[in-house]
């Protein structure tokens, strides 16, 4: 189960609008071992694409950098889908490196209610698990 | 001339091949042949780096501070003192 804050929740949903067409994305960190999603840090996306998105590699290294010097863990990997359903495609679980880390789905699509347009998923060796998302606050 | 040990961090994703260590040690005058030796150490890691024998597009690999796609990949020089830098991309679609 993931739990996220509502803050959280609205700032991605927003961020999703602001940026689309093309994908947004981000990550939320928190302590190490907590597995608690406490800081926000929306990141470009350097695909600046409605079907793809992409830390920029120099980012990357930065953003590791900076959980290593806080003690933090990627907790959240956010991003958005333009025009299809919240649940993660071929190309997110080909990519997905970070196998303790919920992935965070949002979709942008007007046709969808808001309500089911945030989902969560562990991507683990290509095996995709959707699970529940407890919004708190 | 004597063989330079680097200090490579390893990303979470590939710990179960080097015994949950986050940084091993591994020689090597450029990054192919320190991944070589890496791979010799802890076998099958090699492969994950790898495809068709180039770095993989889904890795991204730092000497110090620079993206090695702009060193020359797999022939970029390291020098005693360097650290390397594996993690995986954070891309979908």
């Amino acid at each position: 189960m993931l739990e996220i804050s509502q803050t959280f929740v609205d700032a991605i949903v927003a961020q999703s609008r602001e940026e689309y067409p093309d994908e947004c994305c981000g990550v939320i960190l928190g302590p190490e071992g907590s597995g608690k999603a406490q800081r926000l840090k929306p990141m470009i996306n350097a695909a600046h694409s409605p079907t793809f998105y992409e830390f920029d590699p120099k980012d990357l290294l930065a953003l590791y950098r900076e959980i290593d010097d806080n003690d933090e863990e990627i907790v959240v990997i956010y991003h958005s889908h333009t025009e299809t359903e919240a649940r993660p495609s071929r190309t997110d679980i080909a990519y997905a490196g970070e196998p303790g880390a919920h992935y965070v789905l949002v979709s942008t699509r007007e046709e969808i209610a808001p309500a089911i347009e945030f989902r969560s998923f562990r991507i683990v060796d290509g095996v995709v698990t959707e699970e529940e998302v407890s919004i708190t606050e | 001339m004597c063989a330079m040990s680097i200090d490579i961090r390893i990303p979470t994703i590939l710990r179960p091949y080097t015994k949950d260590q986050k940084s091993v040690q591994a020689e090597g005058a450029n990054l192919g042949a320190l991944i070589a030796h890496l791979d010799a150490n802890y076998p099958g890691i090699g492969e994950r780096l790898l495809e068709d024998g180039a770095l993989r597009r889904f890795i991204n690999v730092y000497i110090n501070d620079e993206d090695v796609r702009f060193l020359g990949s797999l022939d970029a020089q390291v020098k005693d003192g360097d650290s390397v830098t594996i993690l995986p991309a954070v891309a979908g679609g």
